[in-house]
């Protein structure tokens, strides 16, 4: 075949035109208008309450864990405040069946999709019921390892799919997991298998430290997805009906039998990376922080329903209270729990223990009996 | 009663199994249409279909992970590694999540997962291939470790790991893999994990083992019987859990033992046999525990190999050391 001689080799321009695709989806503006008439999801007024009382319970639940974790009756904690549109709007899109592999900064959606709140608590505190998750709850514990849980959201799709079922696996990791081999490898496996597999990157602009600018010279995260042929988009992740949406769009392409799909939520941690001694500060300055707090997604979220008239002060103190009382019977239940063994550790290496742990399960039922 | 080669009898297991249990699933580099490198999957594509048999992209840790999405959504997933010296990309899904996933969702979840892989030195590979690196599973909590020396036990073998509800390594040496046939009954049949299997019985001395070194030490217990020594041939079959049982009653009996292994002494396989020995038979032995190992370099380019493996001549030599002692 002949070449096209008027073809020019110019791959900066290719990639050029690409980026420039990658435009930050909207809805919700900073000041609580829609930007994005078309595109509004048009929820009932009951959900739109619900999705801000969800958000208002999560930022409670995160300063209280802020400062039970002080008080040192908490354990490990990745603080959520200035994420709870990229997570709980995403969340918001699910169906019960879908399964949710979070990362370990995602505890708000497996709670929101049904692991009870204590369980998360007693995750933070390194007790292993923790992890027992509940049947018909379909979530996997916090994943540690980072983009792990992105080939094995491609595994569950897959099966799912081979299932014929009518759900999705869904899986979040920060900016810095999509650096992670894992993480190319995830979108990679479920594009070429059409698994219905929703990975979501929550670009909160540091891992731990590290900025964004120092993951990847790619323009945004989400056209990473053009690499592994699957549709992708970058949502400001501030906005909850911006996720709501693309995160249900995706979902629908995958049930549909159109394959996975990739989204990044722009949006900030205003915390540090976790609780054990990581000092913000080192690495970004208050003018940074205090410009990504005037876009929170509670503020814009609150002047949006209330100008529906569906939301007030008092409706807030109310969730507030709730929340409150929530947590501390949370904690309760968490303080309950029986106190850990090595014996009940030994228990759940092996369906049947191997001689080993037979003995060792023998020396420390002897030892924990005195 | 047919004669299969190892290799015969591993396809043997896996359509055993395929038919068995539809939650069975086949996957990894080049074992859908070309029947794997080795022809472990050969027809099974063919015969189960393309959902139950199939290829994955080129990635050892998306390998791993798929098993693991795979089997939280109830399926009994059997993926291969092409070559076992490419675990390392796929370390994080064995030792970091497969391993641990009973544990740490407490009992919530398990990983009734087979990984099956070929390793094992003498057939000339490339490097990253032969290396046996099984030390890194059973330094692993989590999951058994499994090593067939023939086609019977193979087949036997494969068919309980893939059963079983707990991750299990399986691991094929290469040059077992049709260096030899051996009976395989037709129908199913299974060998428990973490069994050991008396190769040949003997008196004076007791040689444990596993993989291509059982055969090695075969031909060593010949040797020896005609210089009027009568040895022990314990196979290992499974190297995670050890079978103490078989082990000890068998150096009761004799009063002495030498354990030999393929990889590298460091890489203590033979060590931990040592020292259950030694902690649980001290006062029935005539002799110190030895061992038979490779040298503790990476392993050679493949015009070394002969000299480098552990052979008959030095398990001969090691076994008069402790006959004489």
């Amino acid at each position: 075949m002949a070449a096209n001689k008027s073809q020019q080799l110019d791959p900066k321009k290719t990639l050029q035109e690409i980026e420039e695709k990658f435009e930050m989806f909207q809805i919700l503006n900073e000041e609580g208008k829609i930007v994005n008439e078309e595109a509004n999801p048009n929820l009932s007024d009951e959900e739109l309450v619900e999705l801000m009382s969800r958000m208002v319970f999560t930022r409670i639940l995160d300063q209280r864990s802020i400062s039970l974790n002080r008080q040192g009756r908490l354990g490990f904690y990745a603080p959520t405040a200035g994420q709870e549109a990229s997570q709980l709007a995403s969340q918001f899109a699910l169906e019960k069946e879908d399964f949710i592999l979070p990362g370990y900064r995602d505890v708000p959606q497996i709670v929101w999709h049904g692991l009870p709140l204590y369980q998360a608590f007693l995750f933070s505190r390194g007790h292993f019921m923790g992890n027992q998750i509940p049947e018909g709850v379909n979530v996997f514990p916090p994943q540690i390892i980072i983009g792990a849980q992105f080939i094995q959201a491609a595994g569950v799709a897959l099966g799912m799919q081979k299932r014929g079922k009518k759900a999705i696996a869904i899986t979040y990791t920060g900016d810095g997991g999509s650096s992670q081999g894992d993480f190319y490898e995830g979108i990679n496996f479920a594009g070429a298998y059409r698994s219905p597999a929703v990975f979501i990157v929550q670009n909160n602009q540091y891992a731990i430290s590290t900025p964004r600018e120092l993951q990847t010279s790619a323009k945004t995260i989400a056209q990473k997805g053009i690499a592994a042929g699957i549709p992708s988009v970058q949502v400001d992740g501030m906005d909850p009906l911006a996720v709501y949406v693309a995160t249900k769009d995706a979902r629908d392409r995958a049930i549909n039998g159109e394959g996975p799909s990739l989204i990044e939520t722009v949006c900030y941690r205003y915390g540090p990376h976790t609780m054990a001694g990581d000092d913000p500060t080192r690495y970004r300055t208050s003018d940074t922080d205090s410009a990504w707090e005037k876009k929170d997604p509670l503020v814009r979220f609150r002047t949006y329903l209330e100008a529906k008239g569906i939301w007030n002060e008092e409706k807030e103190a109310e969730v507030i209270e709730k929340a409150k009382e929530e947590i501390k019977e949370a904690i309760k239940k968490a303080d309950a729990a029986p106190k850990q063994k090595v014996t009940d550790l030994i228990n759940i290496m092996y369906e049947e223990n191997p001689y080993n742990l037979d003995e060792q399960l023998a020396y420390y039922t002897e030892k924990e009996s005195k | 009663m047919a004669q299969l080669t190892m290799i015969q009898a591993i396809t043997e297991a896996l359509r055993t199994e395929l038919k068995n249990d539809e939650n069975v699933l086949v996957f990894g580099e080049d074992v859908g249409v070309n029947g794997g490198v080795f022809r472990a999957t050969e027809g099974l594509q063919k015969e189960f279909g393309e959902d139950r048999v199939f290829d994955t992209p080129l990635a050892e840790s998306g390998i791993g992970g798929l098993a693991v999405g795979l089997a939280l959504e109830g399926f009994r997933p059997v993926p291969e590694i092409q070559f076992f010296g490419f675990v390392f990309e796929v370390m994080d899904s064995i030792s970091g999540q497969l391993a641990r996933m009973r544990f740490r969702t407490g009992g919530a979840f398990n990983a009734p997962v087979t990984i099956r892989s070929p390793f094992g030195g003498g057939v000339h590979t490339p490097e990253m291939h032969a290396d046996s690196l099984e030390l890194l599973m059973t330094s692993t909590p989590g999951v058994k470790v499994v090593i067939p020396s023939t086609p019977y036990d193979a087949k036997g073998l494969l068919i309980s790991a893939i059963r079983d509800n707990d991750p299990v390594i399986f691991l094929e040496h290469m040059k077992l893999y049709r260096s030899f046939r051996g009976e395989v009954p037709e129908e199913e049949y299974t060998i428990p994990l973490g069994k050991a299997d008396v190769k040949r019985e003997g008196t004076d001395l007791t040689i444990i083992s596993y993989g291509a070194m059982v055969h090695e030490s075969l031909k060593a217990a010949e040797e020896l019987e005609k210089e009027g020594h009568s040895v022990e041939v314990i196979d290992l079959r499974t190297i995670q859990p050890l079978d103490i049982e078989t082990i000890i009653a068998s150096v009761e009996k004799t009063n002495r033992a030498i354990v030999v292994q393929e990889a590298q002494k460091q890489a203590g396989i033979a060590a931990n046999v040592v020292a259950e020995i030694t902690e649980r038979a001290i006062l029935s032995l005539e002799a110190p525990v030895l061992r038979v190992a490779a040298p503790d370099t990476v392993y050679p380019f493949s015009q070394a190999e002969t000299v480098w493996l552990p052979g008959v001549r030095d398990i001969v030599e090691t076994a008069k050391k402790v006959l004489t002692f």
